[in-house]
């Protein structure tokens, strides 16, 4: 009785000074306790691969980079339409292209202000001497600043942007015209991919006057949702919204990549809630069965493909091409190559793209029907074959030597002998250039929603001298349909002529499409928004953020609701 | 005590000119061209190559040199980070703090629990509470370090999340650099979130600090054993005993206090110990530290920052050797008297 009491006395004291303690601690950091709630509820972190090489999208192809810098710090002319990657405007309210698709006048905003950052406060809005800077400084090989950051513009160079603009002109302070030499349909949508960002000339021209023009790319200066405030490579990538967003509010307050290369480490800041959203996750069962994080995926605009050298025999015969093509289990490749981060491919088109067709081509895996279309073609003895394999691994295709063996290992059944072939990356290229091949495993990514940049680069006659046309396939009927469709504006009549171009790649089957492979992203269910993009860099200017107590309770509520089931 | 000042003081001279004479020979042992390595200007053209040959002198006998190169380190002139392009004084200002945080956290750990744990198995010799308390040290001294921090993370991170795995703080808390000592640095800042920096920062350290913590805890624990079960057997506590002293008394009036004396040279002995246990913690647990930073440049053969990391990394360790002595010397009257111990 004696020794209950001095308990209890005991235990009645020491919870009254845990009480005190913890009022202790709470009176004073009341206001703290707010604002840690509001500066975690504010900000995001991003596990991001890899550190920028640049802060300048004009200057690079590389997705680490795009990531880290296009949409978050700058604006295009244009943008793309997230519903179905039609154009819409963004640093131009408007647009008017000539009858003769030569000159194209853009309107711009009168609203937009540039970043406002410690290194550089702007003292005008964009106007026209901005749009100008940002293309001349790409074209004109002469200008101040081309040969700054070492004059190279790889994806101006590929789609030969030179050649196609003669001049931009300024009209007035916010309107300017681009004259091209020829029309060409697809320059809109280049003007509104990740690289065509438009910079500030009031910068360039305070760094020409302190002499220190290479700060252009490495402290930039853009009119986009976010402004840089600290970068230090390998470390971490800082952040602030810009709060003169022309477009919306930003409703994140900072937002911080954590720069962590390794797998691991990232899934580990994941679990640990360290990081907000990773790149590139890894172990997605893992992550899909946690009740806080979702696994987000988009299916990029590539594809991965098996093309046939149609000039070679016995691939010059559609019936052998078809065969080869129900011989092959495309599901089991999907299974172990892509470890199911990738949808078996149906046409050239992912299913994102807006031409792609809703009644699905299948493909059936038959040996029998294989077989038999062996027999009419004439090869009842089956024969052998070279299968390249490219050396390196692509999203579309991350292991193509292994999935040269599964296809060597199906096409032993209908008595085809397959030998794999790979050399170096780029002599590889030449060779197959060159048509040394009988078939070949390759694959292409779309920088552009556009479906032209799938059927044009890949298929065309032309592309068999100049672009990615390695089976060396050219039908007339088909190249009509491309240009009939190029030179139309009627989006539904596109439709139909691309459609009928995936028919005749169907029935001609000049190589067969085997997957588009996805890219993954895991997350937090706090944070908000869409910030995967089926093609082109990360998205966060439309994110936001729920209180972490959102998250609890969710979970609570979710065992609350396991427990009552039980 | 000026004998003993003297005699340490040669001794840290002596030593410090033998190590820079180590260091210096170095460049002559790494491959490639030796002016590159030592300045770290992988990008210099010709002229600015010929310039740095005359600073360095290294056209000059191997004596200029060596005294060329004692003159760039008391400038403070280290070089380029062959990796990163940035002055290595200026990475190590940041890096070095870092890592004598983690290791003075550990050491505290370290002596908050070994020496305690140490003294109670002494006092309860040969009886069930020595046991496990010996058990346990023998189990945590044989634990590979890099084994239990991703164990640790495993358990306190990702099942528990009790503690972040990575980093010294959240990356959204903007601490500007001052004195490089980052605990320092955010009470000096005048960032409205100081106090959830700070508890943010502790959380950090918490895991890493302990990780490093285990094996030192484990020799405290046994020196502590040892030291006190010789203390327990001298003359004085007998007498203290016939004096008819209580246990406690004894315990807490003269044992402890003469068996912590002895403890305070190993102290300084295990801290180069302790050094090589937080390389390896700081990369598992991506501390910002000069350990994480020097394993990083050996991989990337970064062979300016080897050079002067381990330069700066054994001055330290040696001058916190220096340190405990001269407080052991100034606790114990007996050892400034003695002549040959070094």
């Amino acid at each position: 009785m004696m020794l209950a009491r001095l308990l209890n006395h005991h235990v009645v004291s020491t919870l009254l000074s845990i009480n005190l303690l913890l009022m202790l601690s709470a009176c004073a950091p009341q206001d703290n306790e707010q604002s840690e709630r509001s500066i975690h509820d504010n900000s995001v972190i991003y596990c991001a691969e890899g550190s920028p090489e640049t802060f300048n999208p004009q200057l690079v192809t590389s997705g680490t980079t795009i990531d880290a810098t296009s949409k978050q710090l700058y604006d295009r002319l244009l943008a793309f339409n997230p519903k179905d990657d039609s154009l819409i405007p963004a640093l131009a309210k408007s647009w008017h292209i000539t009858r003769d698709g030569k000159m194209i006048t853009f309107y711009l905003r009168k609203d937009v202000e540039f970043n406002h950052t410690d290194y550089f406060t702007p003292s005008r809005k964009l106007n026209a001497d901005d749009v100008i800077f940002s293309f001349n400084r790409i074209l004109d090989k002469h200008h101040p600043y081309h040969h700054v950051s070492g004059g190279k513009y790889p994806f101006f160079q590929t789609i030969k942007f030179a050649q196609l603009v003669k001049e931009v002109e300024k009209i007035n302070d916010y309107t300017i015209r681009f004259k091209l030499n020829h029309a060409d349909s697809s320059f809109l949508t280049n003007l509104a991919t990740d690289f065509s960002v438009i910079l500030s000339a009031e910068y360039a021209e305070h760094l020409t006057k302190i002499k220190q023009q290479h700060l252009l790319d490495t402290m930039p200066i853009g009119t986009g949702p976010y402004k840089l405030k600290e970068f230090r490579s390998g470390s971490f990538i800082r952040f602030y919204r810009n709060e003169h967003y022309w477009a919306h509010p930003v409703k994140i307050a900072q937002l911080v990549y954590d720069i962590t290369p390794i797998n691991t480490g990232r899934l580990t800041k994941l679990l640990a809630k360290e990081c907000d959203v990773i790149s590139y996750p890894i172990a997605h069962k893992k992550i899909t069965e946690h009740a806080d994080f979702t696994l987000d995926s988009v299916t990029s605009f590539n594809v991965g493909y098996l093309g046939f050298n149609v000039t070679k025999p016995p691939f010059d015969n559609i019936l052998v091409r078809k065969a080869i093509s129900h011989a092959i289990n495309f599901d089991t490749i999907i299974n172990i190559i892509y470890g199911d981060q990738a949808q078996l491919a149906t046409s050239l088109l992912p299913e994102s793209s807006w031409a792609h067709s809703k009644d699905k081509i299948t493909r059936k895996y038959s040996l029998k029907l294989a077989k038999s279309l062996l027999d009419v073609a004439g090869y009842k003895q089956g024969f052998t074959m070279d299968l390249w394999a490219m050396p390196i691994q692509r999203a579309y295709n991350p292991n193509a030597l292994k999935m040269a063996k599964l296809i060597q290992a199906d096409l032993q059944h209908i008595n085809i002998k397959v030998n794999i072939i790979s050399y170096e990356w780029n002599t590889f290229l030449r060779r197959l250039a060159a048509g040394e091949h009988d078939a070949v495993l390759l694959g292409w990514s779309a920088d552009q929603p556009d479906p032209d940049n799938f059927f044009t680069p890949l298929l065309s006659c032309a592309a068999r001298f100049t672009g990615g046309n390695r089976s060396f396939w050219c039908n007339k009927q088909y190249d009509d349909l491309l240009a009939k469709a190029l030179a139309t504006t009627n989006l539904k009549q596109r439709k139909k002529y691309y459609q009928q171009a995936l028919k005749i790649i169907d029935n001609e089957l000049p190589l067969i499409p085997i997957a588009h492979s996805k890219r993954y992203q895991a997350r937090i269910k706090t944070v908000q928004g869409k910030i995967l993009q089926p093609f082109g860099g990360i998205d966060f200017s439309n994110v936001s953020k729920l209180p972490a107590q959102t998250l609890l309770t969710k979970t609570n509520a979710k065992n609350n609701l396991d427990e009552s089931k039980k | 005590m000026l004998m003993f000042t003297l005699r340490r003081l040669s001794l840290f001279f002596f030593t410090m000119v033998l190590l820079s004479i180590l260091t210096f020979s170095l460049r002559y042992f790494f491959p490639g061209d030796m002016l590159i390595n030592i300045s770290g200007q992988i990008n210099a053209n010709a002229a600015e190559l010929k310039q740095l040959a005359t600073d360095y002198k290294i056209h000059e006998s191997i004596f200029n040199q060596y005294w060329q190169y004692l003159t760039n380190i008391f400038q403070g002139n280290l070089g380029l980070s062959m990796a990163s392009q940035l002055p290595i004084k200026n990475e190590i200002s940041t890096l070095l703090p870092a890592t004598i945080e983690l290791s003075i956290m550990a050491l505290t750990i370290a002596m908050l629990f070994g020496i305690p744990l140490g003294f109670i198995a002494a006092i309860y010799h040969r009886k069930k509470i020595d046991n496990v308390i010996l058990t346990f040290a023998i189990v945590g001294h044989s634990i590979p370090v890099f084994w239990l921090g991703l164990l640790v993370i495993l358990m306190f991170s990702i099942q528990l999340a009790w503690f972040p795995s990575a980093g010294n703080i959240s990356l959204l808390f903007e601490i500007p650099q001052q004195t490089g000592f980052l605990f320092i640095d955010i009470l000096l800042s005048d960032n409205p979130y100081k106090w959830q920096a700070f508890i943010n920062a502790l959380s950090h350290i918490v895991l890493p600090a302990s990780v490093i913590a285990l094996a030192p805890a484990t020799v405290f624990i046994r020196l502590a054993r040892s030291s006190m079960m010789e203390v327990l057997e001298t003359s004085y506590i007998q007498a203290a005993k016939t004096k008819g002293l209580s246990f406690i008394q004894i315990i807490y009036h003269h044992a402890i206090r003469n068996a912590l004396i002895k403890m305070i040279r190993h102290i300084g002995l295990q801290f180069a110990n302790l050094i090589t246990f937080a390389m390896i913690t700081e990369v598992i647990f991506s501390w910002p530290g000069i350990g994480r930073w020097l394993i990083i440049s050996i991989g990337q053969r970064d062979y300016t920052a080897i050079q002067n990391g381990l330069l700066v990394l054994s001055v330290f360790i040696f001058v916190v050797h220096i340190i405990t002595d001269f407080i052991y010397a100034l606790l114990n009257p007996l050892a400034r008297g003695r002549r040959y111990d070094a």
